[in-house]
């Protein structure tokens, strides 16, 4: 059947799913609409928690990262899964017996204070919108290029589609759309991975294959390799040759890795829409194996990723280096052992603006080495079409006359290729030459994690408004403390919450801010000096205050805030890093300032009042969770 | 529930903590990170053992260490009756 038809159908059944469980799951209390009634069994809700966190970055953009970074990516690889470690032990199992609904519920009634509940509303807020705009622009580009469609399209498709079983269902259908998302993606993650591994290494298994043997000879510019080298020594001997630092040596250093990976491992641990899916268990017990659950299926994807880093890497240098364009392009280029490797997903790639190629030595050859064969980095396109039929560009870099022969006799290829990470995951299967469905399979799949990831941080959105500032802070009865709003007009305000939240989201992805990609470092960064640390400290140190809890959020906040905006939007020169740590890797220092402040505020200021104190007794018994509640 | 059950179960889980904790960091910062290098000399099929923790090894610690805590605190809690 032919790929267009085939997409179409395989996502729209999806969607369909994806709709009916809407309808099925419709929530109908606060307590339904904001933790599913604290009633989800632990292994539906370790899926659901997978599906939450493996986001359109994970899933598109990670094995890519990996892929052109090799060892250095391993602090994603880490960062992203030893946070649950965190999770399990230090966070959800408390949070679940504390029992209510959010993060700042939980920060307000410890710290007894509205001004830390509303730093936290704002912090959710902040974080959650940084992190979907990338998920809708992920929707977008994911239907862009699988069904032909205009970006702006696929957002509001995707804005659809959400607004139904977000709205609808809150995180009663959000949870079981969730789970039925994550079937969809790790099919469309681990099929064309064995498939790739099958192909290169000869082994089902892409974990065991990455240590594997590859199958095939081939030319890697400056040298053949032999077939039967094992995988990863072919990567770091071709990698360097092309004048790249090796695959599994680290190029950015000890130190930044390791404050990067514990930057992200803090981070994932404090993000707001992860903790409250441990709202949602049925008991303290639950919370703790539900974390085991969602490790388990997100490490069914982490473990794959780098393996289908290597394969991509491999594939792609043994496809591309010295081939003909022409001939590669119109299906006529041959591998070494005459089968047909076929460049169509060039053409198609090149089109969306992810790849591009600059004749410089004029051969009609590609040849992919180290260094830009555009100027500043990324091609600009000038509409015109190239001497050999490729897109022309306004930034090419300068032409030189030294042949693919003589670059092999130097030992030093000029390179003539832009390859954009992120088509590493969403062109393998074309790459690879796997059947039509595999790549229908794979748009679904990448729409099933950014609209799964999107959902999750819109109810966290409009739960913090509706509930928290809302419910909590504005609308609060001061003679009982109770929320003047009814259960009804609560339910009510969170929906119309969502659907303007869902609204920003679909504006921000159509009209993205310039730097999606570095407002990660932001909410990871921001998580880690926030949430982290107040949430420890209010579980494990019980003489902790409200004056500690909040100089010491407003100190990690500011601190990792100014430094990430200094360097990475002010253009700060790197030479003025502090102890040498990228903006990346400050959410680590902002988390220990925090705590530091706190502890020394805490320490000169009144200790809580002792109903606070017997409250963090009581959470740290699981004995008396009850059902999740309202107040 | 009496004060001292209470707060003896406390310690007894934080020293657990402690523990799968310092085998987390020994695994991901210690193995993957600090000493990767030193790791590296070692091979075992075409892996380099420093940067088989980091990309892989790793997160299977970290998922026994998760379930490893489970069973312990079931333990635990059925010791000092504090179970649900």
């Amino acid at each position: 059947m032919e790929l267009q038809l085939l997409t179409y159908i395989v996502v729209g059944f999806t969607f369909a799913i994806y709709i009916g469980i809407a309808i099925w799951t419709k929530a109908g209390s606060t307590k339904e609409f904001y933790v599913a009634g604290g009633g989800v069994p632990p292994i539906a809700n370790g899926m659901a928690t997978a599906a939450d966190w493996l986001s359109a970055a994970s899933f598109i953009s990670l094995a890519g990262l990996v892929s052109f970074l090799g060892y250095d990516g391993s602090t994603w690889i880490m960062g992203w899964t030893g946070g649950y470690v965190l999770l399990a032990m230090l966070l959800a199992p408390y949070l679940r017996k504390f029992g209510k609904f959010t993060v700042p519920d939980f920060v307000g009634d410890r710290y007894y204070s509205d001004i830390a509940r509303t730093v936290a509303v704002i912090c959710v807020i902040f974080i959650s919108f940084t992190y979907v705009a990338g998920q809708m622009r992920g929707v977008g580009i994911v239907f862009s290029r699988f069904l032909q469609v205009e970006v702006e399209t696929g957002v509001i498709l995707g804005m659809a589609i959400v607004f139904f079983y977000a709205v609808l269902g809150g995180m009663k259908g959000i949870t079981y759309t969730q789970v039925a998302q994550y079937v969809v993606m790790i099919f469309a993650f681990t099929i064309p991975a064995i498939f790739l591994s099958i192909q290169v290494t000869d082994t089902f298994l892409p974990q065991i294959g990455f240590g594997g043997k590859i199958a095939f000879e081939f030319d890697n510019g400056i040298e053949m390799i032999e077939q039967g080298t094992f995988l990863l020594h072919a990567l770091d001997q071709t990698v360097q040759d092309l004048g790249f630092s090796a695959y599994t040596a680290s190029a950015s250093g000890t130190w930044n890795v390791f404050m990067m990976t514990a930057a992200l491992m803090l981070g994932t641990a404090g993000l707001p829409h992860v903790i409250v899916r441990f709202f949602t268990t049925p008991t303290v017990k639950g919370a703790r194996i539900s974390a085991g659950w969602a490790l388990v299926f997100i490490a069914i994807m982490y473990t794959s990723i780098p393996a289908v880093a290597g394969f991509a890497r491999v594939n792609l240098i043994k496809n591309i280096q010295n081939v003909e364009y022409n001939a590669f392009v119109n299906g006529e280029a041959r591998h070494l052992d005459g089968t047909v490797n076929d460049g169509a997903w060039f053409k198609r790639w090149e089109d969306s603006g992810l790849l591009a190629w600059n004749d410089r030595n004029g051969d009609g050859k590609i040849q992919y080495g180290a260094g830009n064969a555009f100027i500043g980095g990324k091609p600009h396109y000038n509409g015109e079409v190239g001497g050999h039929g490729e897109k022309a560009t306004d930034n090419a870099a300068p032409k030189h006359e030294l042949t693919a022969q003589q670059m092999r006799a130097n030992k030093e290829i000029v390179n003539e290729l832009y390859v954009d990470p992120d088509i590493i995951v969403l062109a393998n299967p074309e790459i690879a030459g796997l059947p039509n469905w595999v790549i229908a399979l794979m748009a679904a799949g990448g729409l099933a994690a950014a609209l799964s990831t999107a959902a999750g941080l819109l109810l966290v959105i409009s739960t913090s408004i509706a509930h928290d500032l809302l419910g909590r802070v504005i609308m609060r009865d001061k003679e009982t403390g109770r929320s003047k709003l009814s259960e009804k007009a609560e339910l009510m305000y969170a929906r119309g919450a969502a659907i303007v939240a869902i609204i920003v989201a679909g504006y921000l992805g159509i009209n993205p801010p310039g730097f999606v990609a570095q407002v990660v470092a932001f909410a990871f960064g921001l998580a880690a000096a926030s949430f982290f640390p107040t949430i420890i400290m209010g579980i494990f140190y019980k003489k902790m205050n409200r004056e500690g809890a909040i100089a010491g959020m407003v100190t990690g906040l500011v601190f990792t805030f100014s430094y990430i905006v200094y360097f990475v939007f002010m253009g700060g020169d790197k030479s003025n890093y502090l102890f040498g740590i990228a903006p990346g890797g400050i959410g680590t220092i902002g988390a220990i300032l925090h705590m530091i402040v706190a502890y020394a505020v805490s320490k000169v200021t009144p200790p809580p009042p002792a109903h606070i104190q017997e409250l963090v007794e009581n959470i740290r018994v699981p004995r008396g969770a009850g059902a999740a509640h309202a107040h | 529930m009496d004060q001292n059950a209470a707060q003896a179960y406390w310690k007894e889980n934080i020293s657990t903590i402690l523990k799968l904790l310092v085998v987390w960091f020994t695994v991901s910062y210690g193995f993957g990170i600090i000493f990767v290098e030193e790791l590296n000399a070692i091979s075992f099929g075409g892996f380099k053992l420093g940067f088989w923790f980091a990309q892989q090894g790793a997160i299977f610690v970290f998922l026994i260490l998760i379930f490893l805590y489970t069973i312990l605190m079931d333990r635990l809690e059925k010791k000092y009756d504090v179970h649900e």
